[in-house]
């Protein structure tokens, strides 16, 4: 039985499992995963842009963004992108202490643009802009916070990533895993850029 | 940002079905630093459109959203084909990730169309 199949559990020389594509089945999915997020934010990003100008007596877009802060925020979750690279780029050189210092670094980039989100989310709030205050305030939470989230949980797979690592309990391709994480972190910065683009900066 | 030369560390990228294994070949560091400072200009670009009425008058401010929407697409591009390594990488992560990406802006196009977005 094990000679027939074509997903066996043969490891090659970098731990890559032999699939029928020649391709790893984990980052095929991961790469399906993301293309299935699009979906969810796409849905997320025209609900808002539907209800935007939809501000009632509560404050709009164009008089409470603060297009500085967040700017230094949408910066900061760039350069996580670039330290994430290169951890991924310190895992296939089998550099483990990089990859560690480059994985926490991200994680810590990433702590600085949630710490961003929460100050902004509060300093709306104490203007008057509550997740009920209007059609923009419901919108305009759901999809900032929704990225948040993801953010949050990108953070939270880094430094456990970080531990497993130390501990030396990833079997295979370390730096598929290193990867895989990656590419899920870049989407989360490609959303923001998006975000930035169409929430942030286009006058309402 | 483009040249090819840099594109080393190979890691005898080959599976074991007879494929080439395009996932195995990647960048270098500095590649992807000279990338991230292209995209922190263009974000700082983005940034300054904020200002155009203010510094050039309504004219010139017109021209921010197209601008913005092309600086964005090309942050989009450039993250997804280097730092995603799709540039690289086999043709069908590209396919996988792009059938999500036409679907979900072909559907949400249409909503907005359907709730006349684009009249007001």
């Amino acid at each position: 039985m094990a000679d027939t199949a074509v997903h066996t559990a043969d490891h090659g020389a970098h731990g890559a499992h032999v699939t029928s594509t020649g391709l790893s089945n984990n980052k095929l999915a991961m790469w399906m995963f993301l293309g299935s997020e699009c979906l969810l934010f796409g849905g997320l990003i025209s609900t808002y842009m539907l209800y935007r100008g939809r501000h009632g007596s509560g404050p709009g877009p164009n008089q409470i963004f603060d297009i500085p802060l967040t700017s230094v925020s949408s910066f900061v979750l760039l350069m996580s992108s670039l330290t994430m690279v290169l951890a991924v780029n310190s895992a296939k050189r089998h550099d483990d202490r990089g990859t560690n210092l480059w994985l926490v670094a991200t994680g810590l980039l990433g702590t600085v643009f949630i710490g961003g989100q929460v100050y902004e989310f509060t300093t709306f709030y104490n203007e008057g802009l509550g997740f009920t205050t209007s059609l923009f305030g419901s919108s305009f939470y759901t999809l900032t916070g929704f990225h948040g989230v993801h953010v949050t949980v990108g953070i939270v797979m880094l430094l456990s990533l970080v531990g497993i690592i130390n501990r030396s309990r990833i079997p295979g391709d370390k730096a598929e895993v290193v990867e895989m994480i990656g590419l899920y972190w870049h989407f989360v910065d490609v959303v923001w850029v998006v975000i930035f683009t169409l929430v942030y900066l286009i006058p309402a | 940002m483009s040249t090819t030369a840099e594109h080393t560390h190979d890691e005898a990228a080959h599976d074991h079905d007879g494929h080439e294994a395009h996932d195995h070949d990647h960048p270098t560091d500095g590649y992807f630093v000279k990338t991230a400072i292209i995209l922190a200009i263009v974000t700082a670009l983005e940034t300054t459109t904020y200002w155009w009425e203010g510094w050039f008058g309504e004219d010139v401010a017109r021209f921010a959203t197209p601008s913005l929407l092309i600086m964005m697409a090309i942050k989009f591009f450039m993250i997804l084909l280097v730092f995603m390594h799709l540039k690289f990488d086999h043709k069908l992560f590209s396919l996988m990730f792009y059938i999500g990406l036409v679907l979900a802006i072909g559907v949400y196009m249409v909503a907005l169309f359907t709730f006349k977005f684009f009249a007001s």
